[in-house]
C-alpha cells in the first residue's frame, strides 16, 4: 500500500472525497439540526469529536480486534463517545443540548463515524486514523455550516441569532422563507452544494448506469 | 500476531471485556462527575419555565437574582391549606411513597398516584398584591407524561399562561405543545362558567369564535388528538377537586376577605 501524506489525509475528504457531497453519507443529522447556525455549529464539534476520537482508538487496537466482533467493539466505543458527549453538553450547554435533543444520540448511527472505523481506521495507524476522522468532521461540517448559515439567514433573517435581514414581523423589511426552516430545504440546498462542487470539479460527476433512449413516437412502442 | 490468536475463543473474549470494561469506567465517570452541573442546569430550566409562565421572563435575565421574588409554598391538596415542608421536598417522588401520596380513582390525567402536598409558586407585583399563581401541573399524552405549569390570574379563573418544560410527544405533532402560538391561545381563557363548574375544555379543531364556550375553549391540535386531549385532561384534573381545586377555592376566600398571604 502506498504510504498516505498526511496533509492529503486531512484535506481530501473536504473537497475531494466529501462525505456528505460525493459519499451521500450522513444526511439525515443535515436535515435535522441546520434550522439554526448555533446548533450547527455544536454538532459539527460534536461529531469532530466522535469521528476524531472513535477513529483513534479503534486503529489503536486495531491489531487485537477479532475479526468477527469487530463491528459490535466499533460500536461500543463510538456509543461511549457519544453518551460522554451528550453528558458534557447537557452539564455546559443545557439550552442547546435540549434543542438537539434526540440527534446527539443519534451521532452514533451517523454513517459517516462507523464508516470511517470500518474502512479506514481498522487499516491504518492511530495519528493518521485520527487525521483521517478529523478530515471527514471538517468536511460534513463544511457542508452543515453552509446549510445551517443560509437556512438560518434566509429563514429567519438572522445568523447565530443576530438579526441581519430584519423581517418584518419585526418592523424591518424582509419576508422570511418559511420553507427554509423545514427540513427539505437542506435537501435543496444539499444538491445546489453538489451541484457548484460538481461543476467545478467535474471528474466528481458520476456515470450515468444506462442511457436513456431517444423519445419514441408512441407507435413505435406499440 | 497470527490472524490465528487473533480470532481465537480466549482473545475474542479477552477484548469483548477489555472493551466494555473500559468503555464503561468512562462512561460512568463522566455521568458521575457531571451530575451536580445537569441537576443545577434542570434546576434552573424549571425556574426559567415558572418565570416564563408567569410573564415574568425577559431573555438574559439572572435567573436567580428574578426568582428570589416568587414565592414558593407547600399546599395539602385534600385540605387546601398550607403547609411547611422543607425546602428539598421532591413532589415526584413524594407521589411514589405510599405514606404521603395516594392512588387517583378515576385516573383522567393518567398519573396513578398524586402526592398529598403539592408546590405552589406564588408571584407578587411591586405593591406586594398576588400577581400570579402558577401551579405544576403533568398528565399523559399520547407517548409521555407531559411536565408542565399553569399560571392564573389573582382571580384564580383566568389562565395566564401554560407551559410544559418536559414531554416526549411526536414532534412537529403533539410536540406543538411547545408553540408560543398555540400556548398564547390560552391566554385569558376561563376555567370556570358563571355558575362556578368548570367549564374549560381543549376543542377538537378550532373554537368558533363567539360561540358561548368560546371563553372557555382552547383550540386542539391538528393531528395530535390524543396528546391534546390529554391536556385537555391534566388541566382540568388539576384544577379540579381531586387537583388543586380546594386549595384555589381557600385561596379565593381568603383574597375575598383580603387577607391574602
Amino acid at each position: 500500500m502506498a504510504k498516505l501524506k498526511k496533509m492529503d489525509v486531512l484535506f481530501e475528504p473536504i473537497f475531494s472525497n466529501n462525505p456528505i457531497a460525493l459519499q451521500i453519507l450522513g444526511i439525515c443529522s443535515a436535515l435535522a439540526i441546520t434550522t439554526k447556525l448555533d446548533t450547527t455549529l455544536t454538532m459539527c464539534a460534536a461529531v469532530l469529536f466522535v469521528v476524531t476520537a472513535s477513529n483513534f482508538f479503534v486503529s489503536t487496537i486495531r491489531t487485537i480486534i477479532p475479526a468477527n466482533i469487530r463491528i459490535i467493539v466499533q460500536m461500543t466505543i463510538i456509543t461511549s463517545l457519544v453518551i460522554v458527549v451528550d453528558q458534557v453538553l447537557q452539564a455546559y450547554a443545557y439550552q442547546l443540548s435540549r434543542e438537539l435533543s434526540v440527534f446527539v444520540g443519534l451521532i452514533i448511527t451517523n454513517c459517516i463515524v462507523m464508516g470511517r472505523a470500518e474502512a479506514f481506521a481498522m487499516q491504518h495507524p492511530p495519528v493518521v486514523s485520527a487525521l483521517d476522522g478529523l478530515g471527514n468532521a471538517l468536511g460534513y461540517g463544511l457542508v452543515l455550516v453552509a446549510v445551517g448559515f443560509s437556512r438560518e439567514l434566509f429563514g429567519s433573517g438572522s445568523v447565530l441569532g443576530l438579526s441581519v435581514l430584519q423581517p418584518i414581523s419585526e418592523g424591518g423589511w424582509y419576508q422570511p422563507n418559511g420553507l427554509m426552516l423545514l427540513p427539505p430545504s437542506a435537501f435543496f440546498l444539499i444538491g445546489f452544494f453538489i451541484w457548484i462542487l460538481r461543476s467545478v470539479r467535474t471528474e466528481q460527476v458520476e456515470k450515468d448506469e444506462f442511457s436513456i433512449m431517444p423519445n419514441s413516437r408512441t407507435s413505435e412502442a406499440f | 500476531m497470527s490472524d490465528n490468536r487473533k480470532d481465537s475463543i480466549g482473545n475474542t473474549l479477552r477484548v469483548a471485556v477489555g472493551v466494555c470494561l473500559v468503555c464503561a469506567v468512562v462512561v460512568s465517570t463522566a455521568s458521575v462527575a457531571l451530575r451536580p452541573l445537569q441537576v443545577e442546569n434542570r434546576m434552573q430550566f424549571r425556574q426559567v419555565n415558572i418565570l416564563q409562565t408567569a410573564d415574568m421572563y425577559t431573555p438574559g435575565m439572572d435567573v436567580q437574582a428574578a426568582f428570589e421574588r416568587v414565592e414558593r409554598r407547600f399546599v395539602d391538596l385534600d385540605s387546601g391549606e398550607y403547609v411547611e415542608r422543607p425546602d428539598n421536598y421532591d413532589q415526584p417522588r413524594a407521589a411514589r411513597d405510599p405514606e404521603q401520596s395516594r392512588q387517583i380513582d378515576p385516573d383522567p390525567a393518567g398519573i396513578r398516584r398524586r402526592a398529598d402536598v403539592a408546590e405552589v409558586y406564588l408571584t407578587y407585583d411591586d405593591a406586594g398584591a398576588l400577581n400570579r399563581v402558577v401551579l405544576p401541573v403533568h398528565g399523559y399524552g399520547l407517548w409521555s407524561t407531559m411536565y408542565g405549569f399553569l399560571a392564573l390570574e389573582p382571580d384564580l379563573n383566568t389562565i395566564a399562561g401554560i407551559r410544559f418544560y418536559q414531554h416526549g410527544e411526536t414532534p412537529g405533532l403533539g410536540g406543538e405543545i411547545d408553540n408560543p402560538r398555540w400556548q398564547q391561545n390560552w391566554e385569558g381563557k376561563q376555567l370556570r362558567n358563571a355558575d362556578g363548574e368548570l367549564a374549560f375544555e381543549v376543542v377538537k379543531g378550532q373554537v368558533v369564535q363567539g360561540s358561548p364556550g368560546a371563553d372557555y375553549s382552547v383550540d386542539g391540535l391538528s393531528g395530535a388528538t390524543i396528546t391534546a386531549r390529554g391536556v385537555n385532561n391534566l388541566v382540568r384534573f388539576w384544577v379540579g377537586e381531586q387537583g388543586f381545586g380546594p386549595y384555589l377555592a381557600a385561596l379565593g376566600e381568603r383574597i375575598e376577605a383580603g387577607a391574602a398571604e
